[in-house]
């Protein structure tokens, strides 16, 4: 059969095609881990691979590491544990705009305040999608979901501030579109030592798209062509920025790791006994 | 080894969402009952745009050795 080099190496090929509906940008989204493991040559079986409930939570069994599907919400509690167990690891965790906004918002902001190494990577696609089309934390106000039939009255999460408020050493987004920028920004993310938060926007034209009259998939890829723009262009020119989801490294800070810290600890109560 | 110098599409898996077709720089890509062919195949310039954004992993750059 013909598959490309990327996905003999990474993937559990009995598992695909993936479930995903057709031109779901979740499949860009963790096409673009893939290429950030393999640009930096890390180890598959030193990689641990976490994920929660939901859409963007399928991936972890579509990928050939060691990876543990969980709880809705709970993915970066269990990585917490894989991360304390093993420091060696690298710990990636898969989730989605419900599951670590909603269900797991405790455990994000608390994974990022401790900054702990692990690498979230929040595929955004504004929408519970596997359940029916629920609005998220995410959905925008005004915009429509099965629960929101005259419009969402909440205000909208903006995962990236939140997990740079709560404590996120390393914090970036990129999109389905921007494929390249989101793959050099979870490379970025594994290699910082804490925290790393990227978010990935994603697009639904399913649920999402269908609700809200946003068209096909193609349309719905052309409007996150069309309006975003890099932190770095509107650093410059701040004008540029009006209305436009800001792409690219949003938050990159050096601070002490969690599991180093605790290691402290353990040889300093080790050296009084 | 062999060079990466052909463009492969995997049929079975793609699903017919037209993103590799809109963003193919040479418009090499169509659609055709629902799954993607590269009508223009001579124009492609191995750019890997449509394996970038692929969702289904169902078209990239490969060798010969690859189909």
């Amino acid at each position: 059969m013909m598959y490309s080099n990327l996905v003999k190496k990474y993937y559990r090929i009995n598992n695909l095609p993936h479930i995903w509906c057709p031109g779901c940008g979740h499949g860009i989204l963790m096409n673009s881990i893939i290429r950030a493991i393999d640009n930096l040559k890390l180890d598959k079986d030193n990689i641990c691979v976490v994920s929660g409930i939901g859409c963007s939570s399928r991936a972890s069994g579509y990928m050939d590491f060691n990876t543990l599907h969980t709880t809705h919400g709970r993915a970066l509690a269990f990585a917490t544990g894989i991360k304390f167990a093993n420091p060696n690891l690298k710990v990636i965790v898969v989730t989605g705009d419900g599951d670590c906004a909603a269900i797991g918002g405790n455990h994000l902001i608390h994974a990022a305040r401790r900054n702990i190494d692990i690498t979230t990577i929040a595929f955004n696609n504004n929408i519970y999608g596997m359940t029916g089309g629920q609005y998220s934390p995410t959905t925008p106000t005004g915009d429509f979901g099965t629960t929101a039939p005259y419009g969402n009255i909440d205000k909208s999460f903006d995962l990236c501030n939140l997990a740079k408020s709560a404590g996120a050493t390393y914090v970036g987004r990129g999109t389905a579109y921007h494929a390249s920028l989101l793959t050099k920004l979870i490379e970025n993310g594994l290699n910082n030592n804490g925290f790393s938060f990227i978010e990935g926007v994603s697009v639904c034209p399913t649920y999402y798209g269908r609700k809200n009259k946003k068209g096909s998939s193609v349309k719905m890829m052309t409007y996150l062509k069309e309006n975003c723009i890099d932190k770095k262009v509107v650093d410059k020119k701040p004008e540029l920025g009006e209305n436009k989801i800001l792409i690219g490294e949003l938050y990159n800070n050096s601070q002490p790791e969690y599991t180093e810290k605790y290691k402290e600890i353990i040889k300093m109560l080790s050296k009084e006994s | 080894m062999c060079d990466n110098n052909s463009l492969i599409i995997n049929t079975d898996w793609c699903k017919g969402c037209g993103i590799c077709v809109e963003f193919c720089p040479k418009k090499v890509l169509s659609l055709s009952k629902g799954k993607v062919v590269a009508e223009k195949k001579e124009d492609c310039i191995l750019c890997g745009q449509c394996e970038l954004r692929c969702p289904d992993n169902a078209i990239f750059i490969g060798g010969k050795c690859d189909e």
